[in-house]
């Protein structure tokens, strides 16, 4: 595993805030609900993190916390993604007919 | 093995970021959830070489685990009505959170098990206790939070307070759970962290109550931020990379977004979070 520790941490953690904070500056309003629902899906991230937890799971009651993480993670990842694409298909929709 | 994961990791990394670049516009938004879900497939195929994974018995409760969430957010994602996004976006999310809490309790449970006596902190380490106690606590926030979002835009819970001076009661809740955090990081696993964890529960469902329902798309979009950066003290705590960047990425665009989305309502993120404190409950 790479090392991620104090100082190579908290730069990681800066630039990658900088980096967030830069990419949608420039969103319409009409965006805000469909960019929502896609950070949303982004951090469903955590079902990655979920499946390693349960990964190392010893004891049956980590074993447990393990699968409910990943049980949930997995609805953040899938249900994010499916409703985001849904709101953005709305859009395309909408621009056909004004074309 | 390792390094083709630690590759896929990175790709996954590029493509969130790239992905929520494109969002941003109307003209490219459906490129940029298409290449964040080609980052997130990535990422999870990846995962299930991991080589931290150890036991079939682990790797077949992944599989399930995956397939019974993935299965009931696909079915329900599909079957919601349009008008109903905002609700289940604040459903998901929450559900995020609480797979963040979840990450953080297995962290916790792991650094003192076998080892009575063994305090969080010496077990872990300083800065890996106090960060999956933070991500602990956000993640249960967002997790109770979004579950009271959702239940008020679903008009199923109408009530806009659950007891008298309510301010007083959320600074309270607030001051205990980071003194159950603080008992938790001095002492073993065990009674201290079980509180911690119903204390942020608790929390998360009184600073959302008094909010009315009108700003809950804000509100929502604050704990999505905060689930982000949740997930980013998670990748910490599990040294992984990848989280750490997605997580916070979205957390400092979910922050920017929020306030714009305040903003866009001509209100202050202050004022939609405690306007609920004020005289006129009539106003949710």
């Amino acid at each position: 595993m790479i090392e991620v520790s104090g100082f190579v941490a908290l730069y990681v953690f800066m630039l990658a805030a900088v980096a967030g904070y830069e990419v949608i500056t420039r969103v319409p309003v009409i965006l805000h609900t469909p960019l929502m629902s896609g950070s949303n899906f982004i951090h469903g991230i955590v079902v990655v993190g979920a499946m390693v937890s349960l990964g190392v799971a010893e004891t049956p009651l980590e074993q447990l916390i393990g699968f409910v993480a990943v049980l949930l993670g997995a609805a953040n990842a899938v249900g994010g993604y499916v409703v985001t694409e849904r709101m953005l298909e709305m859009f395309k929709r909408s621009k056909k007919e004004d074309g | 093995m390792g390094l083709l994961v630690q590759l896929s990791y990175f790709l996954a990394a590029v493509l969130f970021i790239l992905g929520l670049k494109a969002m941003s516009s109307p003209v490219t938004a459906r490129k940029g959830v298409m290449w964040a879900g080609v980052g997130m497939v990535l990422a999870v195929v990846a995962t299930l070489f991991h080589p931290y994974i150890e036991g079939v018995t682990n790797l077949v409760l992944i599989a399930v685990a995956i397939a019974i969430g993935g299965a009931f957010a696909w079915y329900t994602a599909k079957r919601v009505q349009m008008t109903e996004m905002p609700q289940m976006v604040a459903v998901y999310n929450g559900l995020g959170g609480g797979a963040a809490a979840g990450i953080a309790a297995v962290s916790l449970l792991k650094g003192t098990h076998g080892e009575d006596g063994t305090s969080v902190a010496a077990a872990l380490g300083g800065d890996v206790a106090t960060l999956a106690l933070l991500g602990g606590v956000i993640g249960s926030v967002a997790f109770s939070g979004s579950m009271v979002a959702w239940a008020k835009l679903d008009e199923r819970l109408k009530r806009s307070t659950l007891v008298e001076n309510h301010q007083y009661w959320n600074i309270g809740l607030a001051a205990l759970t980071a003194l159950l955090a603080i008992w938790a990081f001095n002492t073993g696993f065990g009674l201290p962290i079980l509180l911690f964890f119903a204390a942020a529960l608790a929390l998360g469902v009184f600073i959302t109550v008094p909010i009315g329902g009108a700003d809950m798309p804000v509100v929502i979009s604050l704990f999505n931020a905060l689930t982000g950066l949740a997930v980013g003290f998670k990748g910490y705590v599990l040294g992984n990379l990848a989280l750490v960047i997605a997580g916070t990425v979205v957390g400092a665009s979910g922050m920017l977004l929020t306030f714009l989305m305040a903003k866009a309502m001509n209100r202050s993120l202050a004022n939609i979070l405690f306007s609920g404190f004020g005289a006129a409950p009539a106003a949710g």
